[in-house]
């Protein structure tokens, strides 16, 4: 298993050095428009060496821990009192329903006009995009809750607070995992799209920088970089769930 | 603590129309008595355990427990369901010392009570195990085991051994029999088993279908500890079955 995931990710490398280093040698066309992975490691350990990378790495994942978090909070908070009471839930179900189709990014002009340039815009943008999925989730997740679970909870005595924090939120726990990575998932997503415009910093404004300077070695860095964040904080959230979660799957260790 | 049904009436709304489910239910049952509901599926006799538990509310008529009036679920009602119900989440031990957390109990008072009560179904050796790792037998005796270990004065069971195959069902009937010998709870058990019944209670109670009320009680007089293939025993499954099986004729009708 482990072997063929690894072999699978050396044969794309082997497939973009073959293309990238074959075009520099037969000069298909220009070169620089093509980096190769000798172009983008050399890229990778200047920056790294000189701690731009790490500050705009450090810059991207603040606004993300900010926004998501905040969201992650609500979403959490609102989620449960949605599923729990009904009236609350008729009222939210026709905004989110209106919200939720309209494409993020159609509203990231607005979070600009509305917090400006600086770092209140992002973690705004952030936030107000990765709760409403976070938010369904939970939801959801929470009304999945057998109910005879319950009443076996109230028949011990449980009061309503018993209920949420007794029952609830571990039988929902789960669901509402899979609702944190889908919502820092997306939020990887649309900090790029908000630091192409006015950042300072950031991996999206780093990715824009070398696209303004004409460095597509930089832009391809900026993106893998990206794209293992994301890999380890998944794969870090799999096996918080897995250790989480043993009960699931206690049955198949014995 | 005695259970006092008064009038009971409870009418489910189905495609529409107002079934009635339950009608004009009485029934006393003493403190340490064990009954048993008795009848074919949809005789209402799984809602009129509901409404005792607090899970439902009648649409006519009282509950009171103890004197007090059943206003919702509560720890002096300990139910024990079809489809075990344990938390997933927790393992044996969890799950049997619940209701001990809910009311503060100090560490030491739990783990003795769960150890007695883990040893009274014969599962001391499973303490650390998740439900998932149960077989169903398994599972019913830590419901039963968490019901007891709460203490409840009343033990509500909703065909308790209904998903469980013929050998395991009986073992757990002994059981459940020795455990009252020891606990004299006051016990409410729904069951469809003519054989169970009258193996396990001081009366049986069986109700005719839609709507559901009383037909006839059955006192069983017979020693503590049963013989199911005594002649006394047949006897009464006999004389059971045969009003049994006029409601289940008129539901066929």
């Amino acid at each position: 298993m482990r072997r063929t995931r690894i072999l699978a990710l050396l044969g794309v490398l082997a497939v973009w050095a073959a293309v990238s280093y074959g075009n520099r040698a037969l000069g298909v066309m220009m070169p620089a428009l093509l980096p190769t992975p000798g172009d983008v490691g050399t890229v990778f350990a200047a920056t790294a060496r000189d701690g731009t990378l790490w500050r705009h790495v450090v810059t991207s994942l603040g606004r993300i821990a900010v926004g998501f978090g905040a969201a992650a909070v609500a979403a959490l908070a609102l989620g449960l009192l949605a599923a729990m009471c009904v009236p609350v839930r008729l009222m939210l179900e026709p905004i989110i329903e209106f919200v939720r189709p309209i494409p993020p990014l159609a509203f990231l002009p607005m979070f600009l006009v509305w917090f400006g340039l600086g770092e209140a815009s992002k973690v705004a943008f952030i936030g107000y995009t990765t709760f409403f999925p976070m938010f369904v989730a939970v939801a959801a997740a929470v009304l999945r809750v057998d109910v005879t679970l319950l009443r076996a909870a109230a028949s011990l005595g449980a009061g309503h607070l018993d209920l949420i924090h007794r029952v609830i939120v571990p039988a929902a726990l789960p669901g509402i995992i899979v609702a944190l990575r889908l919502g820092f998932a997306l939020a990887l997503f649309v900090i790029v799209g908000a630091e192409f415009m006015g950042a300072d910093a950031g991996l999206g404004h780093l990715i824009m920088e070398g696209r303004t300077f004409f460095l597509p070695a930089q832009i391809v860095m900026g993106a893998l970089v990206l794209g293992l964040l994301g890999s380890v904080v998944n794969a870090l959230l799999l096996a918080a769930e897995r250790r989480l979660f043993r009960w699931r799957e206690a049955g198949a260790t014995s | 603590m005695n259970i006092h049904v008064r009038g009971l009436s409870r009418t489910f709304i189905a495609q529409g129309r107002e079934t009635p489910a339950l009608l004009d239910v009485d029934l006393e049952v003493a403190e340490h008595e064990f009954v048993c509901l008795l009848g074919p599926s949809g005789c209402g006799k799984s809602t009129l355990l509901n409404i005792v538990a607090g899970f439902l509310r009648p649409s006519a008529g009282e509950v009171r427990v103890g004197g007090r009036p059943v206003t919702g679920p509560g720890a002096d009602r300990g139910v024990v369901f079809q489809e075990y119900v344990l938390f997933p989440w927790l393992t044996v031990d969890g799950n049997v010392q619940f209701g001990l957390k809910l009311k503060g109990s100090p560490a030491a008072e739990r783990r003795a009570v769960v150890a007695r009560y883990l040893e009274l179904v014969g599962l001391a050796a499973h303490a650390e195990k998740y439900p998932v790792q149960l077989s169903g037998g398994m599972k019913q005796r830590v419901a039963i085991a968490r019901a007891l270990a709460n203490n409840p004065e009343i033990i509500l069971m909703d065909e308790p051994f209904g998903a469980l195959d013929a050998q395991t069902r009986e073992v757990l009937q002994d059981e459940l029999g020795r455990i009252q010998r020891v606990e004299h709870k006051t016990v409410l058990f729904v069951t469809h088993s003519i054989r169970e019944a009258v193996y396990l209670a001081d009366r049986v109670v069986v109700m005719t279908t839609a709507p559901g009320r009383i037909k006839q009680v059955f006192q069983i007089k017979l020693p503590e500890v049963r013989d199911r293939f005594a002649p006394e025993f047949t006897h009464y499954e006999s004389e059971i079955t045969r009003v049994v099986k006029e409601e289940v004729a008129k539901v066929h009708e």
